[in-house]
C-alpha cells in the first residue's frame, strides 16, 4: 500500500484519463507485471465506500511510474478522474496474476492482443513486454466508434494495429471478432481484455480454432488480495477469486464454453 | 504505558483488537501488510463440516457507507482447515479463533469436535447469524430456543472458550444473548451483518444473486452500537463488539459501551493496516486519559 503522487492526468476523450503516478516518498515502485491491477481508495465520495480496481496501463521502471487508463463510469471512477497535477492517491498494489509470456517460443510466433473499450489498457503494457521480449505483437481493438479508440501512438509503436468500430468510423464495421484478420489470418496465441461479452466471443473463436486464449476478467471486488471472496468466477478447480488466482485466466480453465 | 491485555473467559488476548471472521482470510491475505502477531486475535473465515462452494456471482453490491455481501460460507470444509490451513497459521503468534456454521446441530457438534485438539485454537466463534445460507446459520440465531439449542449441543462437547456470534436481525438482541448466557456460552461477538438488499434500477433486477444479502461497514455502526449496549446491560458474560469500525475512536466507543474486546471487519477490504493503526490509537487514547488498563474502561458510558 503506498501513497502516490499524480504526476499527470491527461483527459483522453469524452470519458477516459490518463493518469501517470509516482510513490510520494520516491521509494521504487515494485516490478508490476502485465495483467496486474492496482485498488485506489475513493476519498471524499459519500455514495461509495470501496477502493476501485484499475489494470496497470504501462511501467516505466525508468521513471518509476505507473500509468493507469480510468474509465469515469460512476462517483468512485468519476473522484479518480478528477485527480490533479499533485494530489496523492493511497493505492494497494502490485495485485493479481499476469499474462503468460510465451517462454521457448520462436520469434514467427503470432500474438494477437484484443483489447475493447478501456479494455485496451493492460493491452498496452502486455504489448510492450512482449515487444522487449522480441516478438511483433498485433493488437485488434474494438470500439463503439473513433473516440473511443485510445492510445493510438503508443500502440502503433509496439506493434501491427488493426481498429473495428461499430459505427465504422475508424478500421472495420462491425465487433472486433467480425475483423477480417481472424479469418484471413493464423495466430497461436490470443490475449483479450474487454467487455464480458466480447471476451466470451473471442474465447469462443479461439476455442473452435484450438488457439491458446487469455482473458482478463473484472468480477466486482470488494479487497483484491483475496480476503472477501466476492469476485469468484465459476472454473474447472471450483470457484477462484478473480483477484488472486486471475484476472488472467486460461479459456480452458472457465465454463464458458459448457 | 496503559495495559492492553484483556481476558475473554479463560482466553487471554494480549490486547482487545482483533479481526472480523469473512473479512480477514486466514490472515495470510494480510501478511504482506501488517505484523500479525500484533493483533489480539484473529477471527479466521467461517468454517462448515462439508466443503461449501458457496452462492453465485455476483456476490457484492456496494451501499453508501457500507457494501452488501452474499458469499455463502465457501470454504473447503474442516477437514481441509485442519490439515493444510491450521499448519500454515498456527505460529502467527496470536490467536486463531474459527468460525464454525453448519446446516444442522450435528454439523456445528462434529465440526467443533474436530477443532478441539489445536493448540493455537483456544477458541471458536458459533456462527448462529449468517445471512447468506439457506439451511441453518441465521435461523439458528433469530429464535432463543433454536439459539439456546445449538449451543446446549455444543457446550456439551466443546471444552475450550465458547463464543458465540449474534445476528441483528431479530427483535430483542438481548433475549438471544441471555438465552446463549444460560446454556454456557463464555461470550458473545455482536453484531453480524443486517440483511438488505440492491437493485439495478435500470435493469430492474437484484444487484445480488441472491437478491438479499448481509449489509456491513460504517452504516451499520449506530445500530451495533446500540446492540453492544443493550446487551452489555442483559449478561455477564463478556461482549466483542463489532459493526463498521474503522478507526480507533470506533473501537473506543464500543468499548464503552460495554465490549471487552472488538473486531474490525468490513473495513479491512479499505485498509488492510487498519487494525493496527485502532491498535494504536487505543494505546494512544488511554495513555492520553492516563487510564492505567483497557479493562478500566469497558461498559464506562457516562449518562
Amino acid at each position: 500500500m503506498l501513497d502516490m503522487i499524480v504526476r499527470s492526468n491527461e483527459q483522453l476523450n469524452y470519458h477516459n484519463y490518463l493518469l501517470k503516478v509516482s510513490p510520494a516518498d520516491n521509494s521504487p515502485l515494485p516490478v508490476m507485471k502485465p495483467g496486474n491491477f492496482v485498488q485506489i481508495e475513493v476519498k471524499d465520495s459519500p455514495n461509495t465506500f470501496l477502493r476501485r480496481p484499475i489494470s496497470v496501463n504501462y511501467f516505466d521502471k525508468q521513471k518509476n511510474e505507473m500509468w493507469l487508463l480510468v474509465q469515469d463510469i460512476g462517483e468512485g471512477t468519476h473522484h479518480i478522474c478528477q485527480s490533479k497535477e499533485n494530489d496523492i492517491l493511497n493505492i494497494i498494489l502490485p495485485l493479481g496474476n499476469s499474462f503468460t509470456v510465451p517462454i521457448n517460443a520462436d520469434e514467427n510466433c503470432r500474438l494477437l492482443l484484443i483489447g475493447g473499450g478501456v479494455g485496451t489498457a493492460p493491452m498496452l503494457y502486455l504489448g510492450k513486454v512482449l515487444q522487449g521480449q522480441g516478438f511483433d505483437p498485433t493488437f485488434l481493438l474494438g470500439g463503439r466508434s473513433s473516440q473511443d479508440l485510445l492510445q493510438l501512438d503508443d500502440f502503433e509503436r509496439t506493434g501491427t494495429v488493426y481498429y473495428t468500430t461499430e459505427d465504422g468510423s475508424k478500421g472495420e464495421k462491425g465487433f472486433v471478432t467480425d475483423h477480417s484478420i481472424l479469418q484471413d489470418q493464423h495466430f497461436d496465441y490470443i490475449y483479450t481484455c474487454g467487455p464480458k461479452p466480447m471476451m466470451m466471443a473471442v474465447a469462443k473463436y479461439a476455442h473452435e480454432k484450438n488457439i491458446v486464449c487469455e482473458v482478463s476478467l473484472e468480477n466486482l471486488m470488494a479487497c483484491g488480495f483475496g480476503a472477501c471472496l466476492c469476485c469468484v468466477e465459476k472454473t474447472t478447480k471450483g470457484n477462484l477469486c478473480t483477484c488472486t488466482d486471475g484476472p488472467v485466466f486460461d479459456i480452458k480453465d472457465l465454463l464458458w464454453h459448457n | 504505558m496503559a495495559q492492553l491485555n484483556v481476558k475473554i473467559s479463560n482466553l487471554e488476548l494480549k490486547n482487545p483488537v482483533m479481526t472480523a471472521s469473512g473479512t480477514f482470510g486466514y490472515g495470510t491475505e494480510y501478511a504482506d501488510f501488517i505484523d500479525l502477531e500484533r493483533l489480539g486475535g484473529i477471527f479466521v473465515k467461517g468454517t462448515t463440516l462439508e466443503p461449501r462452494e458457496g452462492n453465485s456471482y455476483p456476490r457484492m453490491a456496494e451501499t453508501a457507507s457500507g457494501m452488501l455481501n452474499a458469499v455463502g460460507l465457501q470454504n473447503k470444509g474442516v477437514g481441509y482447515f485442519i490439515d493444510h490451513i491450521y499448519p500454515e497459521i498456527k505460529d502467527f503468534g496470536t490467536p486463531i479463533i474459527v468460525n464454525v456454521s453448519g446446516s444442522s446441530i450435528d454439523d456445528y457438534v462434529a465440526c467443533a469436535e474436530k477443532l478441539i485438539d489445536l493448540e493455537k485454537v483456544p477458541a471458536i466463534e458459533l456462527n448462529i447469524s449468517c445471512p447468506n445460507v439457506k439451511e441453518g446459520g441465521m435461523a439458528f440465531g433469530t429464535s432463543c430456543k433454536s439459539a439456546a439449542s445449538v449451543v446446549k449441543a455444543v457446550r456439551s462437547v466443546y471444552p475450550k472458550t465458547l463464543i458465540v456470534k449474534l445476528s441483528p436481525n431479530v427483535t430483542d438482541i438481548s433475549e438471544i444473548a441471555l438465552a446463549v448466557e444460560s446454556e454456557g456460552a463464555d461470550s458473545v461477538s455482536l453484531v453480524n451483518t443486517f440483511l438488505g438488499m440492491a437493485i439495478d434500477a435500470e435493469k430492474r433486477s437484484p444487484k445480488l444473486s441472491t437478491i438479499t444479502g448481509g449489509l456491513s461497514g460504517p452504516c451499520i455502526k449506530p445500530i451495533a452500537l446500540r446492540m453492544v449496549w443493550e446487551v452489555f446491560h442483559a449478561v455477564k458474560i463478556p461482549i466483542i463488539g463489532m459493526g463498521g469500525i474503522c478507526n480507533w475512536q470506533d473501537a473506543i466507543e464500543f468499548i464503552l459501551a460495554g465490549a471487552t474486546a472488538i473486531e474490525i471487519g468490513t473495513y479491512n477490504f479499505i485498509n488492510p493496516t487498519a487494525s493496527i493503526k485502532i491498535l494504536e490509537g487505543i494505546e494512544n487514547y488511554l495513555d492520553r486519559h492516563h487510564i492505567n488498563s483497557v479493562t478500566d474502561l469497558i461498559g464506562q458510558l457516562e449518562v
